[in-house]
């Protein structure tokens, strides 16, 4: 057993590591150094936590042999995974995080002695609000990731539920654990603390159900957030080092990427979470103008001879080339439009895809090198001197009511600046409306060149024609 | 009088909040999906919390009931450690510099 001054040093070493580990993503050349530190960091805080204990009886075993289930399990479903599923990998992960703080915190609050924090029905304060917060927000994070994984896996409709009193109710549930958590520190009450993780996780639920399919990404990062501040609380309970520094970061990572989301689609943070955007499009608008207004729309064979005949090429992907799983086709594509000295690269809108940077992994599985993919502010004021701009299952981030049309939900929104290239070429089922419920005026520009399939298909279509 | 241990828990986690905050803006766009990952994945540090809940039940009763909570939650944060890392680090492998073999 070693001392707990000697164990608090290495705890503050693995946070040190974790540190780095965040840090090595800077670039993609030092983020796979960085990850062997995050590693390094986690190895080190869960041996440091075995000697400290120095309990080696036969509980030990049982310990490594769940770690060992545990692990095998991850690593199965971690090399098992297609990569454009990684949105509802990572969000069954933040709802795992949360359950595991809520056990924990459950663990401690009816075992206090084994964590110093008392006696059964006379835990310390400061440690009885601490457990309750890390419970509650554990227990949220958990079933809103879980709801977040059902809507992002399509077991569960992405479009909002919205009921009538909705706020109001998630108001007063809200209110309720405050007032829990009040009288769970007054009264050391176990059936108080088990209604506080019941109503935690119901607020999770009605969290996340009223945001919309497309708000996704904020969500994930919302949760991802959660599940930092959740370890966090569980870390000031355990009176854990190495848990509260990563609670810190994982919190702060997450709440900037739901900031960078929220940016990228002109939406404040307030009316993400309330809910609801897309519910409710104007649909006579956009029946009307459906009907009028005249679409050019073309095939494999015209998309392959006006991208041949041109001499710089972007591509705009969007979560309809994840749906496809296009993106390997795209890359043939692009090898060919290369060997015709074609100079092609990509444009990337924050929120394409539904989660953080998913458009750029895609990429990077289809073997595209990360330095011919660029960033929304990078990028968008070559399109006015590029010939052809190729849109693959993007929309609601190219329409240029975003910078026309005040009415429009979507204005003000950072867009790609696809209309000022010389031809677009816009890959898409149908005209129906994006996720925002509006119609895209760039299929009607007399530049655009609507190719009505299935993306993967008319990839390879155009791959055929371009020989 | 003596500063409670909990203001030094604090400054820590207030001081890791901000380091948070500039190690994540720097972190480039092309990255945010390892970045979630590997965030999901240190976060499950909280399995500290669950060897020592499970380590704690006595001798003749290993499987008490704040044990068994301490097993889950090893199980739930060991597939995260492992998941986590595992594919991130897959993620990351893809990530290539265009090659040296054009004009």
């Amino acid at each position: 057993m070693i001392s707990a001054n000697f164990s608090a040093v290495f705890y503050l070493v693995s946070g040190i590591l974790f540190i780095l580990a965040l840090r090595g993503l800077s670039s993609p050349d030092t983020s796979r150094q960085g990850n062997y530190f995050g590693i390094a960091g986690m190895i080190i805080a869960i041996i440091v936590t075995f000697l400290s204990i120095g309990n080696f009886s036969t509980s030990l075993s049982y310990v490594i042999i769940f770690l060992l289930i545990g692990g095998a399990l991850g690593a199965f479903i971690a090399f098992k995974i297609p990569m454009t599923a990684m949105p509802e990998l990572v969000a069954g992960f933040h709802s795992l995080v949360g359950l595991a703080a809520v056990f924990v915190a459950i663990a401690a609050f009816l075992n206090p002695e084994a964590f110093n924090l008392g006696f059964v029905g006379d835990i310390k304060l400061a440690s009885l609000i601490e457990m309750s917060i890390g419970a509650a927000v554990g227990a949220i994070t958990f079933s809103g990731s879980i709801i977040a994984f059902l809507k992002l896996r399509g077991i569960m409709s992405g479009s909002p539920i919205t009921f009538s009193g909705q706020h109001f109710l998630n108001l007063l549930l809200g209110i309720g654990i405050f007032a829990l958590i009040f009288y769970l520190c007054k009264t050391q009450s176990a059936n108080i603390f088990w209604i506080l993780v019941l109503i935690s996780f119901l607020v999770g639920i009605l969290l996340i159900i009223p945001i919309g399919g497309a708000d996704m990404p904020v969500v994930i990062s919302m949760l991802n957030s959660y599940s930092g501040w959740a370890a966090a609380g569980i870390g000031f309970t355990l009176e854990n080092t190495a848990l509260i520094i990563t609670g810190a970061l994982v919190g702060s990572s997450g709440a900037i990427l739901s900031y960078i989301m929220c940016k990228a689609m002109n939406r404040s943070f307030v009316s993400v979470i309330l809910g609801g955007f897309g519910a409710d499009n104007s649909a006579e608008s956009k029946k009307d103008k459906q009907d009028q207004k005249p679409v050019k729309s073309g095939n494999a064979e015209d998309a392959a001879f006006l991208m041949k005949n041109a001499s710089s090429v972007i591509i705009v992907p969007g979560y309809g080339m994840a749906v496809a799983q296009a993106q390997h086709a795209l890359r043939e594509m692009v090898d060919k439009l290369k060997k015709n000295d074609i100079k092609v690269t990509y444009a990337i809108h924050p929120v394409a895809g539904r989660m953080p940077g998913h458009m750029n992994v895609l990429l990077a599985e289809a073997n595209v090198p990360y330095d011919e993919v660029f960033e929304l502010e990078d990028i968008n004021n070559d399109f006015a001197n590029s010939d052809v701009a190729f849109v693959i299952g993007a929309n609601d981030v190219t329409n240029p009511v975003a910078k026309t049309d005040p009415k429009s939900p979507i204005f003000g929104m950072p867009v790609l600046d696809v209309e000022k290239c010389k031809s677009v070429l816009f890959v898409k089922r149908s005209l129906s409306p994006g996720y925002a419920g509006i119609d895209n005026e760039l299929f009607y520009k007399d530049n655009t060149l609507m190719l009505f399939a299935d993306a993967k298909k008319m990839t390879e279509d155009i791959v055929k024609n371009l020989d | 009088m003596e500063i409670d241990p909990f203001i030094f828990r604090l400054s820590i986690f207030i001081l890791s909040i901000f380091i948070g905050y500039y190690v994540v803006w720097s972190v480039t766009p092309s990255l945010h999906t390892p970045l979630m990952s590997v965030t999901n994945a240190i976060s499950s540090v909280i399995i500290v919390g669950a060897i020592i809940a499970a380590l704690a039940g006595t001798p003749g009763d290993i499987f008490d009931v704040s044990s068994i909570f301490g097993y889950i939650a090893i199980i739930l944060a060991a597939i995260n450690i492992f998941g986590g890392f595992l594919v991130t680090q897959r993620m990351l492998q893809m990530y290539k510099k265009k090659k040296d073999k054009k004009k």
